[in-house]
């Protein structure tokens, strides 16, 4: 099954998520700024910023142990191989079965227990604070996302997220209510994992309300290069699973150099509404109290159980 | 299966179980000597667990062996019967052994607790009986080898005896364990049946070949229930295990929690699928119901304790009601003739055991070294000990990584075994039974995913950060034998994790037996690499890979980053944010990560506060959590036999005539219903 073109594409695959994920998150950023009438950052904005990062030295407490310098590069890693087996260009991926739907989130969740572990090394307790607020968005944002891939996978009797995203885009155009119900869930999910406004604040560094930031706030240079670079990678690969999943079409079975053209133009042309979207709403909404946002993802949960109930009685009496 | 010179397995198993006998009476020989326990006894009890765990993996594939021992009452002899169930478990006991008895072996101090011999008498004799009790092929044996393993194992957590909770704690500890063995004799009482009144009824040969009504099997399984549950630590009977584990040295807690808890799974399993034949769908919903709860009590608890071993300890109820909701889900597949699924989740259960016992136990052991290098318990007193103990920290990170069920590590695996049953009850021909499965699945990912903040809050407390107290700076790390005994578990989470399909290979020579169908075929169907255990379109999961590109990409993304950027690094002080005092005191507690938990949970918890106010001289802040389930259940219940006992007590007056007025009663009161 993993023939030469589709190993070269799954590599090709990997090197645009690198590539895109910093254009989609300046493309986000560009957006936030039209819509709060602000004159715009340039799209490149993003690469600049890793560039100037990766060129300065890093600067490291004294008491910061192996694991803390660790902890990028496995972050990075974890974000880098998620963004391998969510199916953006094909569904042909000969990594795909190394890793199905629940082991993404398996992959998500030790990113985020290292970067959790690694806030809390040095000790600080703006970095304690933010290990335990990202903690706490995770141990509800894990599940609900778990559980709008159980409602895929019900419709689709597969966990492989390959087979989810060909069972989906080749249905016939028929509203799934329970898909409806996931599709609310998984953005509100999205919102918070990526630390986006309801929840958190990518810009703030403001203590009462950092979260993801104040997690990382000990780490500069080469490191903090790699993590941001990991955050645009989890928004790309976060906004990639939200289109293959709800919006399917387009993403062909095979290899060839036309169906490539047509998804690759597909897919930016989904990623460029999907960013602007994700600005709207930033742009729209406040930022909730810290202990609203359980309330928040609690909502989320909840609608990702109702999916799964919904399916199970409306979508399965045959 | 005969070896080389013509024994069998069993021969093996009981030789080595003498040994271990052997090793703890020779214990008396020198019951004051700490250098011939710690560099005699306890290796020897080390190689012996592993040898057994040798024979044992060799025989999971032979066909049942039995024995007749000429031990025991008059015409009631104990059988034994090694078959593929009871190998699988005694593989498990004695892998867990080698690590934890060489580790007991570099842990041992001098002047702690009872006298090394005695110890080491008890240590061995706990080991001793729980192979008995998976090896045992009656009821009278079982009994015997179950009630040995209760009392070895009370004297193991009352070893520090002059501490009154710890007394306390051993009380609640065997009393609660012999609530469970009332419930679980009457359990074989039953299920000997009445054809057989004579002794043969009592063997596990002749309760397999009776067919017992529905009421009679239900009440039989009922009480297997609630004694095995008793032992396993399932709600409402948990209450043992959170006083006890602290109490316990932390091998001790490390035997019981991995090991021990795990003879309570198999008790379950031998009654529901051995001995019982036809199980009905409503014990499996009770009994997944009940696991759920479990599973969340447990780690909603445990994620507010500031005791590390207690926050262990709940963790223990996590997992075992984790255990419990597989064995209700295999029971309800199983019931509708769904073995197939049955044998997945049964795989699960099965997998789930292996991994808690290696990850587990692995962390028990931890806190024990930390506990000699900082004689502290309490996770508000340490932090910062990965430098001053990088040994113990790194391989602790790994049974921290298991537990929390992340991928590549072996937590994952039978997590993800049993979200894939899950996925197949919508098979299931019973309406109500599918409306439970997303509210059950979503109870579980909630459960996996609180097990990830525990585990960051236990090991980020005690390993990260700045000291929290200015003895830990003379911390010292763990010693040899103490290293080779983490190393040991921490190797058999890591290959547990990254070889699934070998291991379900082996475990399908335990559902076969008992389900009649494995999930081998289509899980090995791939290749040995992708874990695919119904079908590789269906699921897949490749842990080799996962591990290989994670590896790759850091290595290429390092490779780089020092090529093209020459990386730089200057070590100065952690940012003060223009603040210049920064103490260890800023730190979050352990209270103090516990506390989002504590307030997104509030209504589950008791809660004791004590607020300073804001004229205090001394501000004090103070919360206790205690459990529900004390002031619910346990004070009323011992309320209410004080009542009885009073008033039985109100008979006796103390005055001869009295006495004799009984007497002078009852004679008549008996003389008049024989004459009636």
């Amino acid at each position: 099954m993993s023939s030469a073109p589709a190993l070269v594409l799954q590599f090709l695959e990997l090197i645009l998520a690198l590539l895109a994920a910093p254009l989609l998150t300046g493309w986000v950023n560009q957006c936030r700024a039209w819509l709060g009438n602000r004159s715009a950052p340039p799209l490149t904005q993003f690469y600049r910023q890793l560039a100037k990062l990766f060129e300065k030295e890093v600067v490291l407490a004294d008491n910061a142990s192996s694991l803390f310098r660790a902890a990028p590069y496995v972050i990075f890693a974890c974000m880098a191989l998620a963004s391998m087996i969510v199916p953006t260009l094909s569904t042909d991926l000969p990594f795909a079965p190394a890793a199905d739907a629940i082991a993404l989130v398996g992959i998500f969740a030790l990113a985020r227990v290292f970067a959790a572990l690694a806030g809390m090394d040095i000790g600080t307790s703006f970095g304690t604070m933010g290990a335990r607020r990202e903690m706490l968005i995770g141990f509800l944002a894990e599940p609900a996302l778990l559980m709008v891939f159980f409602t895929a996978s019900l419709i689709s009797h597969s966990t492989s997220l390959s087979t989810i995203v060909e069972t989906l885009g080749q249905r016939e155009f028929a509203i799934y209510p329970s898909l409806a119900f996931a599709g609310v869930a998984f953005t509100m999910v999205s919102l918070a994992e990526n630390a986006r406004i309801p929840v958190d604040n990518p810009t703030t560094h403001l203590e009462l309300t950092m979260i993801h930031e104040a997690m990382i706030l000990e780490y500069s240079g080469r490191h903090l290069a790699l993590i941001e670079w990991a955050a645009s990678l989890k928004l790309y690969a976060y906004s990639c699973l939200g289109l293959a999943l709800f919006f399917p079409w387009g993403i062909p079975e095979t290899t060839g150099p036309l169906s490539m053209l047509v998804a690759l133009s597909s897919l930016v042309l989904k990623l460029a509404i999907g960013g602007f979207l994700l600005a709207l709403i930033e742009t729209l909404s406040a930022k909730l109290r810290i202990f609203r946002a359980p309330e928040f993802l609690g909502t989320a949960f909840m609608l990702a159980v109702l999916a799964m109930l919904v399916h199970q009685l409306l979508e399965t009496a045959t | 299966m005969t070896t080389l010179t013509g024994a069998l397995s069993i021969d093996w198993m009981l030789l080595l179980v003498c040994a271990w006998i052997v090793i703890a009476l020779a214990g008396l020989v020198a019951p004051k000597s700490f250098r011939y326990a710690s560099r005699v006894l306890y290796p020897a009890g080390a190689l012996v667990g592993l040898l057994l765990a040798l024979t044992a993996f060799i025989a999971l594939g032979g066909t049942p062996e039995t024995m007749v021992l000429p031990l025991g009452l008059p015409d009631l002899p104990f059988h034994l019967r090694l078959d593929s169930l009871s190998a699988l478990f005694l593989v498990l006991l004695g892998g867990s052994a080698a690590g934890i008895s060489i580790f007991s072996a570099g842990y041992l101090r001098q002047a702690e607790g009872a006298l090394p011999g005695l110890q080491s008498l008890q240590y061995h004799l706990f080991l001793a009986s729980m192979a008995l009790v998976l090896l045992a092929d009656d009821a009278y044996a079982f009994m015997v080898a179950w009630e040995s393993m209760a009392l070895s194992s009370f004297f193991l957590v009352t070893s520090d005896h002059r501490l009154p909770e710890i007394r306390r704690a051993g009380y609640l500890y065997l009393l609660i364990a012999h609530i469970g063995a009332i419930s679980i004799l009457l359990c074989f009482g039953i299920l000997q049946g009445n054809g057989h009144v004579g002794v043969a009824g009592y063997t596990f040969a002749n309760m397999r070949s009776i067919d017992h009504s529905v009421f009679w099997s239900s009440a039989a399984f009922g009480l297997a229930l609630l004694g095995f549950g008793a032992k396993a630590g399932l709600l409402p009977l948990h209450v043992w295990l959170p006083e006890a584990h602290p109490a316990a040295p932390s091998p001790v807690s490390a035997m019981m929690s991995g090991v021990m808890l795990k003879t309570a799974i198999y008790g379950i399993l031998r009654v529901s699928f051995d001995l019982l034949h036809h199980p009905l769908w409503w014990w499996g919903v009770s009994v997944l119901a009940l696991g759920l709860v479990t599973a969340l009590f447990g780690v909603i608890y445990s994620a507010v304790q500031s005791d590390m071993k207690r926050l262990l300890a709940y963790s223990s109820i996590e997992n075992i009601g984790l255990l419990f909701v597989g064995i209700g889900l295999a029971l309800t597949f199983q019931s509708f003739g769904m073995t197939g699924l049955a044998a997945l989740a049964l795989t699960s259960v099965l997998y789930h055991c292996l991994n808690h016992a290696a990850f587990k136990s692995l962390l028990f052991l931890v806190t024990g070294s930390v506990l000699h290098a900082t004689h502290t318990r309490s996770l508000g007193k340490l932090g910062g000990l990965i430098h001053r103990m990088p040994w113990v920290a790194w391989l602790g990170l790994v049974g921290a990584l298991a537990s929390a069920g992340l991928p590549p590590f072996n937590g994952f695996v039978s997590e993800w075994l049993l979200l894939q049953a899950f996925l197949f009850t919508p098979g299931l021909p019973h309406g109500y039974i599918n409306m439970m499965v997303p509210v059950a699945a979503a109870a579980v990912a909630l459960t996996a995913a609180l097990a990830g903040y525990v585990m960051v809050k236990f090991f980020a407390v005690i390993f990260l950060g700045r000291p929290r107290e200015e003895n830990l700076a003379h911390a010292q790390d763990a010693g040899t034998l103490e290293r080779i005994g983490l190393s040991w578990l921490a190797a058999l989470c890591v290959a547990l994790g990254l070889f699934p399909v070998y291991v379900i290979e082996k475990l399908d020579l335990v559902t076969r037996p008992l389900l009649g169908t494995g999930i081998y075929g289509a899980a090995g169907a791939h290749n040995w690499l992708f874990l695919a255990p119904i079908d590789p379109g269906r699921a897949s999961y490749a842990p080799v890979v996962f591990l290989l590109s994670i590896a790759v990409i850091v290595a290429a993304t390092m490779f780089i980053v020092h090529r093209f950027w020459r990386g730089r690094t200057r070590i100065t002080g952690a940012w003060d944010c223009g603040f210049p005092v920064q103490t260890a005191r800023m730190q979050d507690t352990a209270e103090g990560f516990g506390q989002p938990l504590r307030q997104v949970f509030e209504p589950f918890y008791r809660m004791q506060r004590e607020l300073p106010s804001s004229f205090d001289k001394q501000p004090f802040y103070r919360v206790v959590v205690d459990d529900h389930f004390w002031y619910w259940l346990y004070l009323p219940a011992a309320r209410a036999a004080e009542f009885g006992a009073k008033m039985v007590a109100f008979l006796q007056r103390g005055r001869i005539s009295i006495y004799l007025m009984y007497s002078f009663i009852t004679l008549v009161v008996l003389l008049f219903l024989i004459r009636g």
